[in-house]
């Protein structure tokens, strides 16, 4: 949305300074290297932040540029939190309502076959239909049916738990090892090292997140498990590694101030920034005095000289900057998913059926076999990188078209992938049934990815140089201003008596009263429906 | 519309009128229909009430019901012989008893007669077993299989004599929300 009304209605590119590439970039600016890094011309473009600027209005509409910014970006997240509870709401009435299972088998012996089905086709997908909605019953059947010895259940359980906690300690502490390391390397200047070494940190983070959930696959065997609920704590066990992974690298980082990718670092780049500031401040004065050929006038009524924009010294731009590491990041996220996909299912496909006639042992039932569909491994994956996008599009605006570029590219891909070399599970289960399950961790992560921007929107400062907030002590400030400005002066009384928190206390008193109270009626109100449909019988 | 047909006498007609739950247009059309099954075996003169037959293959072979696992049994329950041969009544009887006008008690009778494979009055355990192989194609093993019937009988048998009776069938049958909209054929 605001990408279209800056392109329609701000000024062209290069008119105005922070538009344009500043020279001594140009000569890098159009390297495919640079590109890729999405630094150099890609950084001023659209995408990022730093493009739009901080007049008040633009164009001949008056168009509120840094309100309607700011307003978009709080509008979408709670659009999305929105539109998380309402699926979820929507799930548990459905799931409520088919409790039924006397009769079940009956049922569906009996009454699954549609006698009006006359095409032949159709007869074949109905009869696939119901196999495997048998085979699903006798799965729920034989689980509730087995006889178990606790003692022996219980202690498997234990194991796999501690097998998995070693894991992840495991996990963490290499990526400490790694992190420390590549600092050794940065201290002795990166030129040195290969590919590898400055990599590195990249390399293990995304070499774990591959061969860690099928190691928690082998350790859930052992927990034997009804699949629906071996496939939560599998999905729990990744989450659980994703995001220990994160916070080891955060806190091994956190001493010594390394620009590389990290969720939470604007904290530390903005620490450097500060001080970079002044110093671009002051040389701003100083650049500015040498045009008027020494002098520094106090009321400067001299025409502005016209300079191209691309010679005026920038300052830095710490939103642009994290902006950047998200859109590298998903793009690296895009192409790691797309090489796995590739290695893992296709490769391994050709390489079963080919080699099969010359191995020792038969390829398709032992080892190597056609990888399953992994259900928990590209719902994490569809979760995260929805994370990481409500993260990352209040400072790249733009990111949100690119995900959605991917993701049709990827479904695309992907749905050629399993068709050609994936395998189904061989017990099947329902994995739909789990969807709240699925909606509660999207909104776990909305809430942890919404957490840094709006930490950042209330107690930083904006850069000075770029952005549509520039200038101004916090991000919010917006709002303040537009009513002063703009709406009658009553409205700002009023708004100003309505956020007294002697007002606000109460009311947020009253919402949790009326969320216990609602809750008390629903349960009743089943109770009752299960007491109704008893006497039905 | 004039009583122009020649086909049947009035009196028959009203007589399938009463004992079908069919119009007099939807009898004729049926009749056309069962005519075009055999046109040279298939007088158009039934007013002498001819005795006519048509074998079980070419009722089996009738669009509505080729692709039906169960046509086999549908056509024996409705014959008079009990193997499938069926005359125009039985014909008008089958599809009248499948029509939607039929009401869920006689459908559930006749549902019963159809899943009683040997025709001992039972559901027995192996009229389930060849139940639940016709509507899987022989794909589910047999403890699968097994595993299914017993269920089946665990949850329909009432009076606890190991098979379903009629009553235990039409008990558990007219629970059934999807039993009327399954159990239709529209010709």
């Amino acid at each position: 949305l605001i990408f279209s009304f800056q392109a329609l209605m701000g000024k062209p590119y290069g008119s105005l300074p922070r538009k344009t590439v500043p020279r001594a970039e140009e000569a890098s600016a159009m390297n495919f290297a640079t590109l890729w890094d999405f630094s150099g011309f890609a950084q001023y473009s659209v995408l990022f932040y730093g493009y739009y600027n901080n007049q008040r209005t633009i164009g001949w509409l008056k168009f509120r540029m840094p309100l309607s910014y700011f307003l978009v970006g709080v509008g979408t997240i709670g659009y999305s939190f929105m539109i998380v509870i309402r699926t979820m709401a929507r799930n548990a009435n459905e799931e409520g309502g088919g409790d039924d299972t006397s009769f079940n088998f009956s049922w569906k012996m009996f009454t699954s076959w549609d006698y009006l089905i006359g095409n032949p086709e159709t007869a074949d997908n109905k009869f696939a239909s119901i196999t495997t909605s048998f085979k699903e019953a006798i799965v729920e059947e034989q689980e509730s049916r087995k006889e178990e010895n606790i003692h022996l259940t219980r202690f498997l359980r234990v194991l796999a738990n501690f097998l998995a906690l070693c894991t992840l300690a495991g996990s963490g502490y290499l990526i400490f090892f790694v992190v420390r390391r590549s600092q050794k390397f940065a201290l002795e200047g990166l030129e040195n090292y290969g590919w590898w070494e400055r990599n590195e940190v990249n390399m293990v983070m995304s070499l774990l997140g591959m061969f860690c959930p099928t190691l928690f696959d082998v350790i859930s065997s052992l927990e034997n498990y009804h699949p629906r609920i071996a496939l939560r704590w599998q999905l729990g066990r990744i989450f659980a590694l994703f995001l220990g992974n994160l916070y080891t690298f955060i806190i091994a980082l956190m001493d010594e101030i390394n620009l590389k990718a990290s969720y939470l670092l604007p904290f530390i780049i903005f620490n450097m920034h500060l001080e970079e500031e002044k110093i671009v401040k002051y040389n701003m004065t100083i650049w500015e005095a040498s045009l008027y050929n020494g002098t520094i006038p106090e009321n400067s009524t001299a025409p502005p000289i016209q300079v191209d924009p691309a010679d005026v010294p920038r300052g830095p731009c710490w939103e642009t900057m994290v902006g950047q590491e998200f859109v590298r990041l998903t793009v690296s996220d895009t192409m790691t998913t797309y090489i796995t996909i590739l290695i893992g299912d296709f490769l391994r496909a050709v390489f079963v059926r080919f080699f099969n006639y010359c191995w020792c042992w038969d390829l398709e039932y032992g080892f190597p076999s056609y990888s399953e569909f992994d259900i928990s491994g590209n719902v994490l994956g569809l979760i995260f990188n929805q994370g990481m996008i409500w993260m990352g599009s209040f400072y790249a605006p733009c990111l949100p078209a690119i995900n959605v570029f991917r993701l049709h590219t990827s479904m695309y891909l992907q749905c050629w992938a399993v068709m050609c070399c994936n395998v189904p599970q061989e017990r099947v289960f329902k994995a739909s049934r789990s969807n709240n399950f699925y909606m509660a961790m999207l909104l776990f992560i909305l809430f942890l990815s919404t957490l840094p921007a709006v930490y950042t929107i209330v107690s930083i400062p904006p850069s000075f140089d770029c952005g549509p907030f520039s200038g101004k002590t916090r991000m919010f400030e917006v709002i303040s201003e537009t009513l002063e400005h703009d709406f009658p002066s009553w409205f700002g009384k009023v708004f100003g008596y309505a956020s007294n928190p002697g007002l606000i206390l109460p009311f947020i008193l009253l919402m949790v009263l009326s969320i216990y109270y609602l809750n008390a009626t629903s349960k009743s109100y089943k109770e009752a429906n299960l007491e109704l449909k008893k006497k039905l019988q | 519309m004039g009583n122009k047909q020649t086909i049947f006498t009035p009196e028959q007609l009203d007589a399938y009128q009463d004992c079908t739950f069919f119009t007099r247009k939807e009898i004729l059309r049926l009749f056309y229909r069962y005519r075009d099954l055999a046109p040279q075996l298939v007088p158009l003169d039934y007013t002498d009430k001819p005795d006519v037959t048509l074998p079980y293959e070419l009722i089996g072979s009738m669009p509505e019901l080729k692709d039906n696992p169960f046509r086999q049994r549908i056509a024996e329950v409705f014959s008079e012989d009990g193997d499938g041969n069926m005359t125009l009544d039985d014909f008008l009887d089958m599809f009248s008893v499948l029509s939607e006008m039929a009401p869920r008690d006689l459908k559930a009778y006749y549902a019963f007669k159809i899943y009683d494979f040997n025709n001992d009055d039972y559901i027995c355990k192996s009229d389930l077993e060849k139940t639940v192989n016709k509507l899987t194609r022989n794909e589910l093993t047999p403890e699968e299989v097994s595993l299914v019937c017993e269920k089946v009988i665990y949850e329909a048998d009432v009076d606890n004599d190991g098979k379903l009776s009629l009553e235990d069938f039409q008990h558990m049958i007219v629970r059934a929300p999807d039993f009327l909209s399954t159990f239709h054929i529209r010709i």
